[in-house]
């Protein structure tokens, strides 16, 4: 058989990037008939935002989906070849200490599921918004989220071989005290809609807070030896670039379609931020104390990435009205304590937390001092001495007390009041009749904007008050219950070596060990 | 004048990369950290294709970019040949 072969056309002029942005992200909706525009898109304009014109979104990148599923591949690929390495070779005895990896079992328990949830939450706004340009970077976004979840739970899946702890995240997050911090923050989101949404989690946790978390704490794990959080921390991150660059389009895009939009956006700004900030007190305890060997502390990642990269980025919102968020001031003058505050109160509460907890050593308190010149040896370094004498004389300070928690960010009142580090900081609210907790103006303002919403809060403390948190074999009525140990056993914490204090602890041993025989026959 | 940056996984093509950048933009600061590295510039910072390719002795498609980044501020401008980032107010 033979071909008959056409002379080649004038081999086709390749498009440009706008132009094959535009093909493949323009057009590809229609105006439904059957059913009247706004009952397909029910979510798109209870909020009170108005939109124009869909047409005038723009994703910056211009990242197409051909383009994304290549880059995508690319990545993946790259990822579990290191992830692969590091676990045939024993990677694991590369690490700095053994402590590192209770920063890793809070990793896994308080943000892998969130990735999830962010998975979840974008491929729901994407559903809700009737412009297709913002539609395909949802859908990015929440291929990406679903993603970062998968490769966190399979690199850390080789810990859970090894070490204590890390069997039985998703059951925890659901329950632990602590983690409904990190689990109830995007609760609040998801259940926001889908232009709060938006702001909440793709403008102020994407942009302004994101870089926190993955940037000066990955860049941690791979100074401590741990290849595998390295390589799915910057692999997730380098997508967090475009989510940031979404988060960016969604907040101009709001502010240009519509006046009317700026009070609301504000609002949302105000109150995402405060949320947010909230959550990452968990990251400045991880910098701070959980790094053995540290990379930069809380109050530096905070000058550069807050201070600097947000005061950058809001002197630029300028131009549509849009201030700082209010609780901006606050987070800057607290970044001198917040992972000291933190610390301590895990430091308290051990038995209840599965992963384990130390007073810094003498290096590390003068790392701190180094650091925090004008906090750590005034206000911190006393009780950390005090707590080393305790356990030195056999008598470990453990808080049996529940905390009361903060209604909004459901975190122990632990924190102090401005300007004044010698004082918790309460606030009260009423409403319908009942009094309400919140542990700053911040939390206390969000709660008394929406207290229909944060009156339904699950907190711990008063779940297990209420009898809830115990397992179907608890009997309170047998004359030794004890119902701090049956609140424990239902996180299916394993009692005496998940929450045990690090000196002494399994994986310290096991560590040791192991490490020993690296070069022994 | 407010500041951009941008960061990359430490690896052979990002080397390049910030060669290119450093190259091109007079003013921009690398600041090594651990397996990672960032480059800061005032005001603005440009990739050009043609000097990432120069680097590289290959043809490159700025949309590689992804695979190294690791974050980013600014507003992004991207064209094939150029990947700029900026803040509005100076
Ligand atoms: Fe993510
Ligand atoms: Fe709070």
């Amino acid at each position: 058989m033979t071909m008959t072969s056409e002379p080649t056309p004038a081999a086709k002029k390749k498009l440009g990037l706008k132009e094959r942005y535009a093909l493949m992200t323009r057009g590809l909706d229609w105006e439904t008939t059957y059913q009247p525009m706004e009952k397909v898109f029910p979510y798109a304009t209870y909020e009170g935002i108005k939109i124009h014109d869909w047409d005038a979104w723009q994703d910056p990148f211009r990242l197409t989906m051909d383009a994304y599923w290549k880059y995508q591949a690319e990545k993946e690929q790259k990822l579990y070849a290191i992830m692969d390495a590091f676990a045939q070779n024993n990677g694991h005895l590369g690490l700095t200490d053994a402590r590192y990896l209770n920063s890793l079992k809070l990793f896994l328990t308080g943000v892998s599921p969130l990735e999830y949830m962010a998975h979840r939450g974008f491929a729901h706004v994407g559903r809700a918004m009737p412009g297709v340009g913002a539609r395909v970077a949802c859908q990015m976004q929440s291929l990406d989220e679903l993603r970062h979840a998968q490769t966190q739970i399979h690199s850390m899946s080789n810990y859970n071989k090894l070490y204590d702890g890390f069997h039985s995240w998703r059951h925890m997050h659901d329950r632990v005290w602590y983690l409904s911090v990190p689990k109830s923050f995007f609760d609040d989101a998801i259940t926001a809609g889908p232009f709060e949404f938006m702001i909440a989690i793709g403008f102020s946790f994407e942009y302004v807070l994101t870089n926190l978390l993955f940037v000066p704490f990955i860049s941690g794990a791979a100074y401590n030896g741990d290849m595998g959080a390295m390589a799915f921390g910057f692999s997730a991150q380098s997508d967090e670039s475009r989510h940031m660059t979404l988060g960016l389009e969604a907040i101009k895009f709001m502010l240009e379609q519509d006046p009317d939009n700026l009070p609301i956006v504000q609002r949302w700004i105000d109150k995402w931020f405060w949320r947010g900030y909230r959550v990452l007190t968990l990251v400045a305890m991880m910098l701070d104390y959980m790094l053995p060997k540290k990379v930069m502390s809380w109050k530096e990642a905070w000058e550069i990435y807050a201070e600097e990269n947000g005061g950058a980025l809001f002197a630029d919102l300028a131009r549509y009205g849009i201030r700082p968020p209010l609780g901006w001031q606050q987070a800057c003058d607290d970044k001198e304590h917040l992972s000291h505050q933190a610390w301590s109160t895990f430091y308290q509460y051990q038995g209840a937390a599965p992963f384990h907890t130390w007073v810094p050593s003498p290096e590390d308190m003068a790392w701190e001092a180094e650091k925090y010149p004008n906090t750590f040896d005034q206000y911190y370094r006393p009780r950390f001495e005090y707590w080393a004498e305790q356990e030195a004389a056999g008598t470990r300070f453990n808080n049996a007390t529940l905390p009361q928690l903060c209604q909004v960010c459901q975190i122990p009142m632990l924190f102090t009041e401005p300007g004044d580090p010698t004082r918790i900081c309460y606030r009260e609210s009423e409403y319908d009749g009942e009094t309400y907790h919140t542990c700053s103006d911040g939390c206390q303002a969000i709660f008394d904007h929406e207290p229909e919403k944060y009156v339904q809060a699950w907190l711990p403390v008063h779940q297990i008050y209420q009898g809830h948190c115990f397992g179907p074999d608890a009997d309170p009525t047998s004359p030794d219950f004890n119902p701090l140990l049956e609140v424990i056993k239902w996180y299916r914490m394993d009692v005496g070596t998940d929450n045990a204090p690090y000196e002494g602890s399994r994986d310290q041993e096991n560590f040791q060990a192991w490490k020993a025989m690296q070069t022994k026959n | 004048m407010s500041t951009v940056f941008i960061a990359f996984q430490t690896n052979e093509t990002s080397r390049m990369i910030v060669e290119a950048i450093t190259d091109d933009n007079p003013e921009a600061v690398v600041n090594e950290q651990p397996a990672m590295v960032k480059v800061d510039a005032p005001g603005t910072l440009t990739v050009h294709r043609a000097t990432v390719e120069d680097k590289l002795g290959r043809s490159f498609d700025l949309q590689e970019l992804h695979v190294h980044l690791i974050t980013l501020s600014g507003h992004i401008d991207e064209s094939d040949d150029e990947f700029t980032l900026s803040w509005n107010a100076n």
